[in-house]
């Protein structure tokens, strides 16, 4: 079977250390599902390409244009995300939180996922722990235990190196197993916790309406 | 099928000139674009209500009043009226009042209002939205429709023995349609009582509205009101025309490019593109709102919002002159031509109601069949 994965790289430059990073963990998780028997297709969204539409949209009350629209099914039918930032400010940059702001908020329910950010210096590490979990905890993401940090000096060789390469298989392991359980797929829900709240992109009608009398409640006339 | 115009009521800086018109000045201009819609021969005047600036209308059936007096034909409404923080009881009796004064020219939208704090003004909670929706209107077809009511619901003091005054005219209550762009508990609410459903239209992609519109159509006929072609769509347009579609571009890019809803955000051709806003010439709006019936079958009434983001009042007249000279007369004829003869041409008028007979089941607080049998249309049923 093969598993859909759904790489989001905020990086604004070209060539840009975020993408750099956000292929190397996907190149990764694509071994690691392979190594458990499985395939898995990556599909990368430049949230860079998106900037203007996701403006649009904000700018619109919220109307996606059709590219948000298009980014919002892809995101919430994968079966895993790799999320990469680069760190501006000290956190995630605008254009990656404006991304997540313009999902449905039970996009993600469920999704398992890799927060992943870089940065000029390793002093903004917790960034990962400090905004980019909390933001996905509340999206009800199932985020894996191994977040990927990468400084500018990560990116050479050495020790630094080698230890991201065995953050970026560990995360890529831990995520590939969630994947390929299925556990996180599109109109579930977070597994065993009998809420009801299933994922989804938001992006058609919920046609399964509560019939009239559910909603009135015993009131007649 | 009916024509009309719909006000938001806003104050909005005119973006060429930088004048801020008065409140005095919008709520004059807002009753001479209700006449000027008459004049015009359009059919119908919706007004909104706000309880915040930069709107006006806070008091609908003051406005509408004024312009029943002023008017012969207009068929006077609301876009929308709040259902959620109105108290049903001074919605059943206004609207009555209303309908007296006016010789049953009214029907009515429910809308769940645009801005959040608004809940907590009148001492309501956003979250219960939708409960408020339910149980307040329910209490209002009961106040127009049962001569005398007891009623203990959640969130409105109990009555015993109210009697609400005015009846309505001719013992017909308003036609009442509801208002949703995204919720589909209001599309079903409306599908449950046979009432019309209005979509917004102009502020959402034209699928959304398909989707929304085909609900409310096949909830109409699982309650058993008649096939789902036969349920009574309103929807809302947006334009500006010209002589040629350069010019009218040209004149209506500032106020678009600065409008409170979307401007600053979306190109105008990018808007055009995605929602029904047709800039351009009278051809090009009537080619337009035509295949609005594609998508959401044949309906009964369109609704053009023109007086927004800052337009002049004379810039606002001569548009409406525009819709009635060169526009609606077209469109009438072409709708009809394309609407089958089983699905009706109007929405439900105070004169079609009441020629109707007492019998007819608008006058039952619930007239579903499939809810008061108890029992599913799929269920077969021995002859």
């Amino acid at each position: 079977m093969s598993r859909r994965i759904v790489v989001v790289t905020a990086g604004l430059s070209q060539p840009s250390s975020t993408r750099l990073l956000a292929d190397q963990i996907a190149a990764a998780v694509t071994t690691q599902v392979a190594a458990r028997g499985e395939s898995a297709a990556v599909e990368v969204i430049e949230l860079r390409e998106l900037a203007t539409d996701l403006a649009a949209t904000m700018a619109s009350g919220g109307m996606p244009t059709a590219a948000v629209r298009e980014a919002r099914d892809q995101v919430s039918s994968a079966d895993g995300l790799v999320a990469v930032t680069p760190v501006f400010t000290a956190s995630y940059s605008g254009l990656f939180k404006m991304f997540f702001d313009a999902l449905d908020p039970a996009a993600l329910t469920g999704m398992p996922v890799i927060v992943a950010a870089t940065a000029g210096t390793p002093r903004h590490s917790l960034v990962l722990d400090l905004a980019l979990r909390p933001l996905f905890t509340y999206l009800r993401a199932v985020v894996v235990p191994t977040g990927v940090f990468a400084a500018t000096g990560d990116f050479g060789t050495g020790a630094e190196s080698e230890a991201l390469s065995s953050r970026i298989g560990r995360a890529a392991g831990e995520l590939a197993a969630l994947a390929v359980s299925g556990s996180g797929s599109l109109g579930s829900s977070v597994p065993g916790s009998g809420d009801e709240r299933r994922r989804t992109s938001g992006t058609r009608l919920d046609t399964d309406v509560t019939p009239f009398a559910t909603l009135l409640r015993g009131h007649r006339g | 099928m009916q024509f009309g115009i719909f006000s938001v009521g806003d104050v909005t800086p005119d973006p060429v000139t930088g004048r801020t018109p008065t409140e005095t000045e919008r709520i004059t201009n807002i009753t001479r674009i209700a006449l000027a819609t008459e004049a015009a021969g359009l059919d119908v005047f919706a007004t909104g209500e706000h309880h915040n600036p930069p709107f006006v209308p806070s008091s609908p059936t003051t406005l509408l009043g004024y312009v029943a007096a002023r008017t012969r034909t207009l068929t006077l409404s609301t876009a929308t009226t709040l259902i959620t923080t109105n108290d049903p009881v001074k919605i059943a009796e206004d609207y009555a009042m209303l309908q007296h004064l006016s010789g049953g020219r009214v029907d009515l939208m429910m809308g769940r209002g645009n801005t959040g704090p608004v809940y907590p003004w009148f001492g309501k909670d956003i979250r219960k939205g939708i409960e408020l929706a339910v149980e307040n209107y329910h209490l209002l077809r009961r106040l127009w429709r049962e001569p005398v009511v007891d009623w203990q619901g959640e969130f409105r003091t109990p009555l015993r023995g109210y009697t609400s005054t005015p009846a309505p005219l001719d013992g017909v209550p308003p036609f009442v349609w509801h208002g949703s762009i995204r919720s589909p508990e209001i599309a079903e609410q409306a599908a449950f009582y046979a009432d019309g459903f209005f979509h917004n239209h102009i502020f959402w992609n034209t699928e959304h509205t398909a989707e929304m519109v085909g609900l409310y159509r096949r909830r109409f006929e699982h309650y058993g009101h008649g096939s789902a072609d036969q349920a009574v769509v309103g929807l809302g347009g947006q334009v500006f025309m010209a002589g040629t579609e350069k010019e009218a571009v040209r004149r209506f890019r500032p106020y678009f490019d600065n409008a409170p809803v979307y401007g600053h955000g979306p190109s105008l051709e990018d808007f055009t593109r995605m929602t029904p806003l047709t800039v351009g010439t009278p051809e090009q709006v009537i080619e337009r709102t035509l295949g609005f019936a594609g998508y959401a079958g044949a309906y009964q009434r369109q609704m053009f919002l023109i007086d927004h983001a800052g337009l002049p009042i004379d810039v606002v007249l001569e548009q409406i002159e525009l819709l009635g000279r060169e526009v609606v007369p077209t469109l009438r004829a072409e709708f009809e031509r394309i609407r089958p003869s089983h699905v009706p041409s109007d929405p439900p008028t105070h004169a079609s109601m009441l020629a109707q007979g007492p019998s007819a089941p608008f006058h039952l607080v619930q007239p579903a069949l499939a809810y008061a049998a108890n029992a599913e249309p799929s269920v077969a049923v021995p002859a």
